[in-house]
């Protein structure tokens, strides 16, 4: 699945040919598409990063760094920071709970495997909105968890579970589950049996054969899983601003708002410009740690 | 045997959530206090709510667009990648993979700022499509890109020899060989599409509005009866989908 960390490579066994006119035309609308609607907004975006705003929040067209500069305020850095935090959370918690779920469905008789695969990605196969929103069912004041905690007379009056980063990494764990336990699941499902054997037989406790044996030849479930995680949960603001209520924003949050309520586009877009290099950042460590594997 | 346990208590973390909303929706209570009694009447609430009906109508017609569009563009694309060697070929697929990595606020708020600063396109219907297609295609190439690599280079080469043009021997030879791919990145692109909130939220207009904006709306202010049915019918469908393309999968 993390295949398109990587070029595509070119296919054997094709008959190559030069691309004549009619090859040209007929691969134009794909060409365009990608100049006008992925080059070309990634460029603008960029270029009004370096521009000011008028007090009607109008972009004027003066160069300035002023947006970076402010970006870097300690404000917008913590959001950055937090935002990391909790996608790094998110990923942990992914993997701990992922993990032995993924062993056990990998390690299922074959007949079953299809079956309990499905049975995880069927709630992800629903909105992720509903998924969320099944949440605030229960966290929130009149929810469910309140009202059983109140009529079992733990508490008296309904606690405030919602709107915290508890609920924010919860809403971001309870959606991306399932990107964690698919490529493990198919690391486990490669793993050779024998070789666990072997370890058991040479004299390895479960502990041992668990951390020498097992856990290297599945890491590149783990990295795919953790990368396929993380890398979305630093932006999602959806799950975060439902789940977090504005009390804890994060960054893709603050975005949002600059390009809206706040009218500054600028610095909206300077706060893109650098999420999108945390993004470049972390793709490529994402494709040094698989080459060096390969 | 632990393990298993572990994976129960998994199944029941993924499934409880849903599973309550679904029991909420036949509640009779506005709150989920408590239970007061079997009731359908979100659900009629629901289906004479004039505002989701026509959010929904947008959603679906955005979807099926952005279906059509991104499968004649994916289809088409990753075929002539295939079958030519293009200058820039490796950054160009490299490119297509843009979309699908890039974080939806960059490019909901890349392609606001391209819609209304530079090609004042009056954001709407057409702003939306143009979006979603941009990150639905890339599904649609990749994955008939993947299913290309399989294909047996004589299979084209025979039907040449037998006196096809390049258009018929791709319309009656290649086309039919990567339908099931087509029609996994069309199945993709139209749920893709149906659930995008970030990217609509930057690219809609205030007269397409589709039903994932207004869902979010509603759950952003709190506990919402009519919200639950609608969440326990998507759930019910989507159960009922998936459920019966595995065992219809199974028996072929």
């Amino acid at each position: 699945m993390l295949g398109f960390l990587s070029p595509t490579s070119t296919p054997k066994g094709s008959t190559h040919r030069a691309p004549g006119l009619w090859a040209w035309i007929v691969l134009s609308p794909l060409l365009i598409w990608l100049l006008l609607f992925v080059v070309a907004p990634t460029l603008v975006l960029t270029a009004v990063s370096f521009a000011e705003r008028d007090s009607l929040g109008r972009i004027v067209w003066n160069f300035s760094v002023q947006n970076y500069a402010r970006a870097f305020d300690w404000v917008w850095v913590k959001i950055l920071l937090d935002s990391l935090y909790y996608a790094f959370l998110t990923t942990l918690i992914c993997l701990a709970l992922g993990y032995p779920a993924a062993f056990f469905i990998g390690k299922a008789p074959e007949r079953w495997r299809g079956f309990l695969l499905l049975l995880v990605m069927v709630p992800f196969l629903t909105s992720f909105l509903i998924r969320t929103y099944a949440w605030i069912n229960i966290l929130s004041k009149e929810g469910f968890l309140n009202s059983l905690l109140i009529s079992a007379g733990v508490f008296n009056e309904p606690v405030a579970v919602l709107y915290s980063p508890f609920a924010i990494v919860l809403g971001l764990v309870y959606n991306f589950l399932p990107f964690m336990i698919l490529p493990i699941y198919t690391s486990v499902e490669k793993l050779d049996n024998g070789l666990v054997e072997a370890a058991h037989d040479l004299g390895a406790g479960p502990l041992r054969a668990f951390s020498q044996v097992i856990l290297p030849l599945t890491r590149p479930g783990i990295v795919a899983g953790s990368m396929l995680v993380f890398v979305p949960s630093i932006a999602m603001f959806a799950i975060t601003t439902l789940m977090g209520g504005g009390t804890n924003p994060t960054i893709g949050e603050v975005i949002f708002k600059q390009f809206t309520a706040g009218r500054n586009q600028p610095f909206g877009a300077a706060l893109g410009t650098i999420l999108l290099f945390v993004f470049i950042l972390a793709l490529w460590l994402a494709r040094t740690q698989r080459e060096r594997e390969d | 045997m632990a393990l298993g346990l572990w994976t129960a208590g998994i199944l029941a973390f993924l499934y409880l959530p849903i599973a309550l909303l679904v029991v909420f929706s036949f509640n009779s209570s506005r709150l989920n206090i408590q239970w007061e009694g079997f009731s359908m009447q979100w659900y009629a609430a629901l289906f004479s709510n004039k505002v989701l009906i026509t959010a929904f109508q947008n959603s679906l017609l955005v979807a099926s667009v952005t279906t059509v569009l991104s499968t004649i563009l994916g289809t088409l694309g990753a075929w002539m990648l295939h079958r030519y060697r293009f200058p820039f070929q490796s950054a160009l697929g490299l490119l297509i993979f843009v979309p699908i990595v890039m974080p939806e606020v960059l490019m909901g708020v890349s392609l606001l700022v391209l819609f209304v600063q530079f090609l004042s396109i009056p954001l709407g219907f057409t702003t939306l499509v143009i979006a979603h297609t941009t990150f639905c295609f890339p599904f649609v190439l990749v994955g008939v890109q993947a299913r290309l690599q399989g294909l047996d280079p004589s299979l084209e080469e025979a039907a040449m020899d037998l006196g096809a043009t390049p258009f018929q021997a791709f319309w009656k030879v290649i086309l039919p060989f990567l339908m099931p791919a087509i029609v996994a990145g069309a199945m993709m692109s139209f749920t893709l599409s149906l659930d995008e909130y970030i990217v609509s939220v930057f690219t809609s207009g205030s007269q397409s509005q589709t039903l994932p904006l207004k869902v979010y709306g509603m759950a952003k202010v709190g506990l919402n009866p009519q919200l639950n049915a609608l969440s326990a019918i998507f759930i019910a469908a989507t159960f009922a989908f998936a459920m019966s393309a595995h065992f219809l999968g199974r028996k072929r």
